[in-house]
């Protein structure tokens, strides 16, 4: 098998993101008139978010298994134990993510810019405006309004560069950890240039380069970090960046790659004590919420 | 009169030494490649050239002129004009065949359509660089994750009469469908056949944006290989493609021309 | 809203940008439907609850191929997508 799959079960995961499990414990949802959940089928990990009358309540990620169904079923299983919320407890459903039309008991699919929008509004305030999500294989830039509507967005999936597994590639090659290249991109002694190619494969060839004309490690992955950090602001700038900067999903783990990006932007992101992964899961939960609150309650489907 | 053309490649260094008569009709002396591996350019190039010239028991004061191409050209500091691939690759392909109109030429890192105003003289270019999937590359990394060589890879795709549409337009994200096609028990022919498909309709779309004329000449390290040579004419629509005898070299060879025409 | 379909890649930007707020009241009649030789465009729903256009999804990774036949290398002629839409919803980014 070629050096760069992922596919061997021996192989050490250098890309695995942690997993968790959240509740607020200082609420009890058995107390709550509307409860809603939102499921984002991401392509490398799944969310369930549970929101109790318009506010969270409880989450669990984690990463996304063969099919989107049973992700879906996973995700909120997690969730279930966690609380002993049942599927019968909960009063709308909405799938979103790359999976989302497969979610099997979810009564409305949005689109997870859509839900983005509105998760980061829920996270940031309505001062949230730009809003960046790096997903394991695509990015996303959007631009909302004060009500988390979004007002122009663009999808990147087609190109690896600016995408979660643009780092996975690096970190593959580099045999570190993926939650190591972030804060080992700034132990040099001097901020190296960036990696000129935007390709993944050709930067691949140049970091290995970078390696031979003798860089250390640190050295490659800043220059990688910056050159991924300058990608994703060349997506931002399309669709305007204004104050009120967030950013969610796997990326913003990486102070690499947001740091050297808010330097670029000369914008700070905006802090969140919720982990940004959950902002589509989050955001398809309250679409839920006001569902329910301009419909009514739906049946449980119970697959 | 002898000129020298050095293609500088961003894996390979091509040199073509060219002995011309004062009618003007150039002969091909010698072609020599070398893969500079971790010599920097220039002495890569300096080391190609030498090599190149001892093999005809020349010396660097037999040449009359040295012109440079490819992605690295800046470095051949020895060289006295440095021109575009798009320029040296329609001169090249004229040596062969006078009648070229559209030139496609697929190397490892870029594809490109160029047309030409039939005297070898490069009039429009389209190309999609920088972008592997776009490219040899592409192929390349594919036949890496089915363990064939690149020539096995042609040959196996010529087997397969399916058709069997890509998703992914990126080479990374390609290898991981290739790697599910494979764990779907789909035989490799048919990947080989879907992935060369896919670099063929890429190539061909770019070669439209320039017009497709006849006659249509292949170039740059595909043409050996049959399988896309096969997905090429299905894309453009065409039952010939032209293919030079030392495809890798037509590039160089066009400069060592255009070196000569200067002096003339 | 401004959705932009498309990518960019190590080789370039292609986009088509769409201003769906200019799709919900279409003065004539859907016209990029029919204006693209592709069949590019579909209309939905969106996450609004709005009828606009959008490019279908098997387009949206291959911009840079599929739109070239209208995209000569030589010269910027008319887009057939853009003259179809008089409102000026859709741009392209090249
Ligand atoms: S530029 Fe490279 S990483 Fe981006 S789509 Fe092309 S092959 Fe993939
Ligand atoms: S440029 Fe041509 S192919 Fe592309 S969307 Fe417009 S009409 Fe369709």
């Amino acid at each position: 098998m070629s050096e760069q799959l992922n596919t061997s079960d021996k192989k050490p995961e250098f890309w695995r993101w942690q997993e968790n499990c959240w509740a607020d414990e200082s609420k009890d949802w058995r107390s709550a008139k509307a409860i809603t959940v939102g499921i984002d089928v991401g392509s490398v990990s799944s969310q369930c978010v549970v929101v109790a009358d318009g506010e969270l309540f409880a989450y669990n990620s984690m990463r996304t298994g063969n099919n989107s169904p049973d992700s879906a079923k996973n995700a909120f299983k997690g969730v279930t134990e966690k609380t002993g919320l049942t599927l019968n407890d909960v009063h709308m459903v909405v799938g979103t993510g790359y999976g989302r039309v497969n979610v099997p008991f979810s009564h409305k699919a949005i689109t997870e810019i859509a839900c983005h929008a509105r998760g980061a509004n829920y996270m940031g305030g309505n001062k949230v405006r730009t809003i960046l999500d790096m997903g394991g294989q695509d990015c996303k830039a959007i631009h909302c309004d004060d009500k988390g509507k979004v007002t122009n967005f663009l999808m990147n999936d087609k190109c690896a560069a600016g995408t979660g597994r643009g780092m996975e590639v690096i970190s593959d090659l580099m045999q570190i950890p993926i939650a190591e290249l972030g804060p080992r991109s700034f132990e040099v002694d001097q901020e190296p240039e960036a990696v000129s190619s935007v390709c993944v494969v050709f930067a691949k060839s140049e970091a290995l380069g970078l390696l031979k004309a003798g860089y250390t490690k640190n050295k490659v992955i800043a220059a990688y970090c910056q050159a991924m950090a300058e990608r994703v602001v060349s997506l931002l700038e399309r669709i305007g960046v204004e104050e009120g900067f967030f950013i969610t999903g796997g990326i913003a783990k990486n102070p690499g790659v947001v740091k050297r990006i808010e330097k670029l932007l000369g914008i700070k992101a905006m802090d969140t004590k919720i982990d940004s992964q959950i902002a589509g899961a989050l955001g398809a939960a309250l679409f839920a919420n006001t569902l329910v609150q301009k419909q009514g309650p739906l049946a449980p489907i119970v697959a | 009169m002898i000129t020298a053309g050095i293609d500088m490649g961003s894996r390979t260094v091509k040199v073509v030494l060219i002995d011309t008569e004062a009618s003007g009709a150039p002969s091909v002396k010698k072609t020599h490649l070398i893969f500079p591996g971790d010599l920097d350019g220039d002495a890569a190039a300096e080391k190609a050239y030498d090599e190149a010239l001892s093999a005809v028991g020349l010396k660097r004061d037999d040449v009359s002129s040295v012109y440079a191409t490819g992605a690295g050209r800046v470095m051949v500091n020895f060289a006295k004009e440095k021109v575009t691939e798009m320029s040296a690759g329609a001169k090249g392909v004229s040596y062969f065949y006078p009648n070229a109109r559209t030139i496609v030429d697929v190397g490892a890192e870029e594809g490109r359509g160029i047309k030409t105003d039939g005297t070898g003289k490069a009039v429009d270019f389209a190309g999609n660089e920088k972008c592997a999937a776009g490219a040899g590359s592409f192929a390349e990394a594919m036949s890496r994750a089915l363990q064939l060589t690149l020539k096995e890879f042609g040959e196996a795709s010529l087997r397969s009469d399916k058709t069997i549409p890509m998703n992914a337009q990126c080479t990374v994200f390609a290898e991981s469908e290739v790697v599910s096609l494979i764990h779907s028990s789909t035989p490799k022919e048919d990947i080989a056949k879907a992935v060369l498909d896919a670099v063929a309709s890429r190539v061909c779309a770019m070669v439209r944006r320039v017009g497709i004329d006849k006659d249509v000449v292949l170039i740059g390290g595909m043409v050996h290989n049959p399988g896309f040579v096969s997905s090429l004419k299905t894309a453009m629509d065409i039952d010939e493609v032209k293919l030079p005898d030392i495809p890798e070299f037509v590039a160089a060879l066009g400069c060592a021309m255009l070196a000569a025409e200067a002096k003339h | 809203m401004i959705a932009n379909y498309g990518y960019k890649d190590g080789s370039g930007e292609y986009y088509i940008s769409i201003d769906t707020d200019k799709c919900i009241d279409c003065p004539v009649g859907r016209a990029c439907l029919t204006g693209c030789p592709k069949g590019m465009f579909e209309t939905m729903t969106d996450d609004y609850d709005d009828e606009v256009v959008q490019i279908k999804q098997s387009f949206r990774r291959n911009l840079a191929y599929d739109c070239a036949d209208c995209k000569p290398s030589s010269n910027r002629p008319p887009l057939p997508c853009v003259v179809a839409c008089t409102p000026a919803a859709i741009k392209h980014s090249w």
